[in-house]
């Protein structure tokens, strides 16, 4: 299948002469992390069958310097902000998305005061340009009339309150969406966020992860999704630490849609 | 000697006032101490804020109950409070329900201020039930022990204290009223305080003069200290939280600030023409503080936060963290961020207008480094806050302090820095192979 997956680079289109339509951000999770690969060849997947003209930076990516930051490094976090504002600002990008809500609200937030300007997306609110520009079909599938939940990554909701573009999509899976007590703005962190997910976490009496797929094992549904690889990660592993393996799957909302669209 | 009451509470109200203006000039001065910010931005955006969230209090209502309680209190402490305008009239001129021209909208004020009193003191105790009685958890956090839960009964046992004097005060002159005192003429509408007016049928005029005037004279002596005990307690914020709101962060919350002062030295790095082995001119400014260890380092609107939180732990309830066992309590970071500020003040009053160095600071004295480890920058303790306090640009702050200042970060975590400076990812693989999943 994945010889089928058509990745151009930024050098590509610029050999060519061409602008491609959206810079596809992949992020470190997306091109290291076993698990967020998947989502990364899910969403490419997307982007291929909506006939999407993308590219990747490729090698000339780096990581956004958000764990830096938020660990306190704000050297190391601006050095690499420059380091990628002047890549993006040669190929002249004006448009990215990104499967990472790291990444998002970096670039998006954090990178204009820095001299980065770009009009930067979450897959999930492209992946909805998509659909009602009709370019992509969302239909249910396997999905159809399954229990789901939607997990809220932090930086996608209340960093940037953006809580219904990923909702959307399932609804257009045709699902039942079943809410966790604490979602959207009042939503429970996976605990990976502020660096977190790079150290063991402080003393405490529970995990972070494990009381929140605790809370999500409690709806009932059959699937967490969720829009952040690394909120996939730790909702994985505390699914795996109530081995619940066998009731619950963790999953980004891309690639269900691309599941169920059989791709 | 017929001047004597006017002189005595002339006195009162400018020893009353002339405190509190002190108290006040105080807290600005601790908020001065800050790294200045300058915002004039927004200013439509800041103002919607401080109708809706602070005068509206929006996000209190979100937990309906204790906001809607909240709501009663507060509105009928401050329409109440309009009587206090008659009350400092009366007592300086000597008269008495100087107002009482306006007639029928008197009746109507008075009538409204009666039963507004009643719903407070039922509200009060039921918030008093709620703190000692309900065990309530974020009522309960280790940080809440001592004082900071006495300050909270405190204010309680003022408001019934306040409540009653009012209400006495009014029964006591509807009854002088009835049976035609002099100068006690017939004002006023007493839904409230008529009811029990009866228990002073079988008293003397005299007597129930100077009952009336007695609550009267306790009743606005009890307002000034009220005023006055506002700067020791939590309660300044019935007056910060408009200006604090007004200064919240109007961008999203995702958004935190770039360090200004890296930026300046990142430029430097990043410019060819510089000599990374120059010696610095001998005018230079001393090289910048990253982050922050002690409340200078922080901003005046960090300060004005500190000064503004109410203890309320609704940051708290919502944080991570706290909910699985962790030391870290966002609204802790605020109280001790006061607390500190509070001490650096004593010291500048102790030592004629300028700070002696104590030898402590705001980090590990106060704010321990587990703690701030601790936190998932999740933002719900900044979406939880009904006053659009952040406490977590305060941990931010604190964590570049640490890091940049003192190299002292969780040894994982340094691994993942030198990841990211070499690798450009947080994890030891190759930059080169950053594509390779396209090709799997
Ligand atoms: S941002 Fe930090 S302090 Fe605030 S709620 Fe989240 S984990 Fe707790
Ligand atoms: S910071 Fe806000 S939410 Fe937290 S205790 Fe203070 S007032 Fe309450």
């Amino acid at each position: 299948m994945s010889d089928l997956l058509k990745v151009p680079t930024m050098a590509d289109f610029m050999a060519q002469g061409k602008q491609p339509e959206v810079l596809f951000w992949v992020g470190c999770a997306g091109s290291f992390d076993d698990r967020a690969k998947k989502i990364t060849k899910a969403f490419v997947k997307l982007l291929n069958n909506a006939g999407v003209e993308f590219a990747v930076l490729g090698t000339e990516e780096s990581c956004t310097g958000d764990p830096a930051k938020r660990a306190g490094n704000e050297f190391l976090f601006q050095m690499q902000a420059v380091t990628n504002i002047e890549v993006l600002n040669a190929y002249k990008v004006q448009k990215i998305v990104t499967a990472c809500p790291h990444c998002f609200n970096t670039i998006n937030n954090e990178y204009p005061q820095l001299g980065g300007n770009f009009e930067v997306m979450h897959h999930t609110q492209f992946l909805k340009t998509l659909l009602n520009d009709g370019r992509l079909k969302v239909e249910g599938g396997k999905f159809k009339g399954k229990k789901i939940t939607f997990h809220d990554p932090c930086y996608l909701g209340r960093a940037n309150g953006e809580y219904e573009a990923p909702r959307d999509l399932l609804r257009k899976l045709e699902v039942e969406l079943v809410e966790m007590k604490r979602c959207k703005t009042n939503g429970l962190c996976c605990g990976a966020g502020g660096a977190q997910m790079f150290k063991e976490p402080e003393p405490g009496n529970k995990d972070i992860n494990v009381e929140r797929t605790e809370e999500a094992v409690d709806t009932g549904a059959s699937i967490v999704a969720t829009g952040c690889p690394f909120c996939n990660t730790m909702m994985t592993d505390g699914v795996k630490h109530k081995e619940k393996e066998d009731q619950v799957q963790v999953m980004d909302v891309a690639e269900m849609i691309a599941n169920a669209s059989e791709l | 000697m017929q001047y004597l009451p006017n002189i005595l509470f002339f006195l009162l109200l400018v020893a009353g006032v002339g405190y509190f203006t002190k108290n006040i000039r105080t807290v600005v001065r601790n908020i001065k101490l800050g790294i200045p910010v300058a915002i004039s931005d927004h200013k439509k955006e800041r103002y919607g804020n401080v109708a809706r969230i602070a005068l509206g209090q929006s996000k209190l209502l979100k937990r309906p109950i204790s906001g809607a309680l909240h709501a009663i209190v507060y509105l009928g402490f401050i329409i109440i409070n309009i009587e206090v305008l008659e009350i400092i009239i009366d007592g300086l001129l000597g008269t008495h329900r100087i107002f009482a021209f306006l007639g029928g909208f008197y009746d109507f004020l008075i009538a409204t201020f009666e039963i507004l009193a009643l719903l407070v003191l039922v509200s009060v105790v039921l918030f008093w039930t709620r703190r000692n009685v309900l065990k309530i958890k974020r009522f309960l956090s280790p940080e809440m022990k001592g004082w900071p839960k006495q300050d909270g009964n405190i204010i309680l046992y003022f408001e019934v204290v306040l409540m009653g004097l009012f209400l006495l005060m009014n029964s006591s002159d509807y009854a002088l009223q009835q049976m035609g005192a002099a100068h006690y003429t017939q004002a006023g509408s007493y839904p409230v305080s008529s009811l029990f007016a009866g228990i002073f049928d079988t008293m003397s005029q005299s007597s129930l003069i100077v009952i009336e005037r007695t609550a009267w004279w306790l009743h606005i002596t009890g307002i000034l200290i009220f005023l006055n005990y506002l700067y020791f307690s939590k309660h300044l914020h019935i007056l910060l939280a408009f200006p604090n709101v007004y200064f919240g962060s109007v961008t999203q919350k995702g958004q935190f600030k770039n360090n200004q002062a890296v930026t300046a030295e990142v430029k430097m790095m990043m410019d060819p023409s510089a000599d990374p082995f120059a010696a610095p001119a001998p005018d230079a400014p001393p090289p910048p503080k990253f982050g922050a260890s002690d409340v200078m380092d922080l901003t005046q609107v960090q300060l004005l936060n500190a000064y503004t939180c109410t203890e309320c732990g609704r940051c708290t309830s919502e944080c991570p963290a706290n909910q699985t066992g962790k030391k870290l309590s966002p609204r802790k970071i605020m109280m001790d961020t006061r607390d500190r500020l509070q001490e650096v003040s004593k010291n500048i009053d102790a030592n004629a207008g300028v700070f002696v160095p104590d030898g402590k600071q705001l980090l590990k004295d106060y704010i321990s480094t587990e703690e701030l480890w601790a936190c998932t920058t999740c933002n719900a303790c900044v979406e939880a806050c009904p006053l659009s306090i952040d406490p977590l640009s305060i941990i931010m702050d604190m964590r570049q302090y640490l890091v940049m200042e003192q190299s002292a970060a969780p040894s994982e975590l340094n691994g993942t820095m030198t990841n990211i400076e070499n690798n450009g990812a947080p994890w030891p693989f190759n930059q080169m192979d950053r594509l390779n999943w396209a090709k799997e």
